[in-house]
């Protein structure tokens, strides 16, 4: 709070120079790990994204639907497609308030080439109980490359902020 | 306010209108003191709202209660965001400004009506938002307005009028330090504090040109002058605000460390070099961290992301972990150079835990360190943030930082700021023993039952997770961990609210006479100076205990981040 004295650059102390080489090493570890988990994990963030209109994206969902639907099935009272692509394909999924559609069926330990896009506000992906979470944008096509690992129900809930019905917005990706 | 009347008369532009602190012998400029007063006035007015609407929502997120209903609840928690993130803190944090930049200097107010004007800019703008949200349904939009969700007009007027306000305020600052530069009441280098203040205010003007990148267009586009705001421009330009904003806070709070440190315990900074370079740290890469909040967005590289998130290897963390062994380290020597010698942690036992500004300043390190700084860095790392993102682990974080660390920070320093600034007597003494510890522990349990809460998947600003069908059982516990949590930290705030307007609405003004508030009558400011090199260095003084902490802290730090790793390793693969 007071003035210093007139000359205070000194050399640190032992203890200082301790403490500042251990943290040091450890912010490069921190700095590290990333492309470390980047070449040799199995869990990276997608990158892969597209400029596209709600329009266009639409499209391509109804065409998805239309192509491989297997089914129906009713959430919160409105009646879904249930959607079974095979493996490798592009699979659409598309965010409105407040709707994730269609419900997807796919197959576990398989690649799926998930599109995500909104049709009108942000909203938020994310797959639960994997608890894995994406941002999802109007205007943009995000691409994520997937392989469920596990089998059973999953709800994809909206957890981004989209106007007052955002937590109706609950969807379904089955898994078998 | 009657009661805060000023004793010396009002003679705009007079050199030497001031008055001598005879506890802490610095000179106050009248300007600054009312400055000082009207801004901590805000800010503890905007304070109260934002605690109301905490109670409400906090009530109404622990689902066995579920107090408000979902528009009330989304609204509330847009007020919530506002007035305690922008206006609480950047009122308080400006009080301060004023203060470095004057008192501390023993210099004048070099430009009180500007400073004035940017005062009543900000006020205009914090009371209009919160007006326009609670009269205007569209405009529950979040504090974070995500284009192209949109808010009437006026809401973004309003955070342009406090945004510009705000930044008039810190200008006014630099002009301060630099007449008081000229009028050569500044000899050598800053004080440390004044220092610290000064990386805030610096920062404090990138962020809120950032800021008007962001919210100007904004208010364009809702008037229909623009027809497309890209959303994804706009994330990366309102996080080039907020996050940084972030950086302000904790360089201020740092500074407020430093400053209670000071007036507690009387340390002496163990070595200017390593503190001030740790400031600087802050300056040059904290501002990368926008990246933080866009790091599963689509459209950024993993080049970009992890380059930006990793602060240029993580050097604002260095920054961070370098004050806390530096602040620590400095009360271990100031307390063993009285003689507290005993052991790693006698000194830490005879510490004076009864006075607040002390235990105020440990709880604020403790929570935003351990708790905040902890898991901050962990979901700010790129592939980690995929389990984190929009679920309570978000607000769990920031409320350790924010809640626990800074506003904690904050609230002890006012009680000093009453009898030295308000020039009141502090009433409610005991209370005041007290506050800091139920404040901070309730912060604790709030972010502590967020977290776990989030690490179950429970996401962030949504008013029933039920609709989902998917959280386990065990939601419950921790959710009521967090309500009540919330119910100890909101009976914090109250009692903060009460010492502060008893005390300066009652009672008549009087001079300060001592520095501590209840534990003795020395003045460890004063003490401060006379600690010699010699004190500073001999053997059995070295901060050993504060090393065993440190590494203690470190391990801690290992452990909840390669935790993390391993939780990731077992979710679905993407890519
Ligand atoms: C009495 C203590 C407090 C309690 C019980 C509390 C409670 C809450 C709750 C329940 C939420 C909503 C979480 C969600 O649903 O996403 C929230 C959000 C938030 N709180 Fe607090 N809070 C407290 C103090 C503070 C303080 C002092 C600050 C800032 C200095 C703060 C800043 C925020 C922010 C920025 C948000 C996020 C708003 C948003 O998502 O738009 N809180 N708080
Ligand atoms: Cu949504
Ligand atoms: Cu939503």
């Amino acid at each position: 709070m007071l003035a210093p004295e007139r000359i205070w650059w000194k050399p640190l102390g032992r203890l200082e120079k301790t403490w500042l080489t251990v943290a040091f090493v450890w912010c490069i570890f921190l700095t590290l790990m990333m492309p470390l988990w980047y070449f040799m994990g199995k869990q990276n963030v997608p990158t892969e994204t597209y400029k596209i209109s709600g329009a266009d994206f639409s499209a391509k969902v109804n065409a998805f639907v239309d192509q491989y639907k297997v089914g129906e099935e009713t959430l919160n009272g409105v009646t879904f497609p249930v959607v079974a692509p095979p493996a490798g394909s592009d699979v659409y999924l598309r965010a409105s308030a407040w709707q994730w559609y269609p419900i997807l069926q796919l197959e576990v330990g398989k690649t799926y080439r998930l599109h995500l896009s909104s049709m009108d506000l942000q909203h938020g992906f994310s797959l639960q109980p994997v608890n894995i979470n994406l941002q999802v944008l109007p205007g943009y096509d995000y691409v994520a490359t997937i392989v469920p690992t596990s089998t059973g129900d999953f709800t994809v809930v909206c957890n981004e902020f989209c106007s007052l019905g955002h937590h109706t917005m609950v969807g379904k990706i089955i898994v078998k | 306010m009657a009661t805060l009347a000023p004793t010396t008369p009002w003679t705009a532009g007079a050199k030497d209108d001031y008055r001598v602190c005879n506890v802490t012998t610095l000179k106050v400029d009248m300007h600054t003191e009312r400055l000082i007063i009207a801004n901590a006035v805000m800010a503890v007015v905007t304070l109260v709202l934002g605690g109301l609407f905490a109670l409400l929502i906090a009530l109404t997120r622990w689902q066995a209660i579920h107090l408000l209903d979902a528009t009330w609840f989304y609204r509330l928690l847009t007020l919530h965001g506002i007035d305690m993130l922008v206006a609480w803190i950047v009122f308080f944090e400006m009080a301060g400004l004023h203060f470095g930049s004057t008192a501390l200097l023993n210099a004048r107010h070099a430009a009180p009506k500007l400073a004035w004007f940017g005062w009543i800019l900000m006020t205009i703008g914090g009371l209009m938002v919160n007006g326009v949200v609670l009269f205007d349904a569209k405009s529950i939009v979040m504090f974070s307005a995500y284009v192209p969700l949109k808010a009437h007009p006026l809401f973004y007027l309003s955070y342009i009028l406090f945004a510009v306000g705000a930044l008039i305020q810190v200008i006014t600052f630099f002009i301060n330090i630099v007449v008081a530069k000229r009028e050569g009441k500044v000899p050598g280098s800053l004080p440390l504090a004044v220092f610290g203040l000064m990386t805030a205010a610096i920062l404090a003007v990138y962020t809120l040109l950032e800021g008007a990148a962001a919210v100007v267009p904004a208010f364009f586009w809702s008037l229909g002058w623009m027809q497309n705001y890209d959303p994804g421009i706009y994330r990366n330009f309102f996080w080039g605000f907020g996050h940084p904003a972030q950086q302000v806070n904790l360089a201020a709070m740092v500074s407020i460390w430093y400053m209670l440190a000071q007036m507690t315990v009387g340390i002496r900074p163990v070595n200017e070099k390593f503190s001030r370079l740790a400031f600087i740290l802050y300056l040059f890469f904290i501002n990368l961290g926008s990246a933080h909040h866009l790091l599963v967005d689509p459209g950024l590289s993993f080049a970009w992301k992890a380059v930006n998130t990793s602060y240029a290897m993580y050097l604002a963390v260095l920054g961070s972990m370098m004050h806390a062994f530096s602040i620590p380290a400095a009360m271990e020597i100031a307390l063993r150079a009285k003689g507290f010698t005993k052991g790693l942690f006698g000194w830490l036992r005879n510490a004076p835990w009864g006075e607040p500004g002390f235990s105020g300043m440990v709880m604020s390190m403790i929570l935003f360190g351990w708790v905040g700084g902890v898991t901050g860095v962990t979901i700010g790392t790129e592939q980690i943030n995929m389990l984190a993102h929009n679920t309570l682990r978000l607000p769990g974080h920031f409320h350790a930082t924010v809640v626990g660390g800074t506003t904690t920070a904050f609230m002890a320093f006012t009680y000093y700021v009453i009898p030295l600034i308000f020039r009141k007597e502090l009433k409610l003494k005991s209370w005041a023993k007290w506050q800091p510890y139920v404040y901070g522990f309730g912060s604790l349990l709030v972010s502590l039952g967020m977290i776990t809460s989030g690490l179950q998947g429970v996401s962030r600003r949504n008013w029933d997770i039920t609709f989902a069908g998917v959280v386990p059982g065990t939601v419950d516990l921790t959710l009521a961990i967090f309500g009540i949590g919330a119910l100890i930290a909101v009976t914090g705030g109250i009692m903060y609210v009460t010492i502060v307007l008893v005390s300066i609405l009652t009672g008549p003004r009087v001079e300060p006479t001592q520095m501590l508030l209840l534990t003795g009558t020395h003045n460890p400011l004063l003490e401060s100076t006379k600690l010699t090199d010699r004190d500073m260095e001999l053997p059995k003084n070295q901060p050993k205990g504060t090393l065993v902490l440190v590494f203690a802290f470190l391990a801690w730090f290992a452990i909840y981040y390669l935790t993390n790793w391993w939780l990731l390793g077992r979710t679905w693969f993407i890519r």
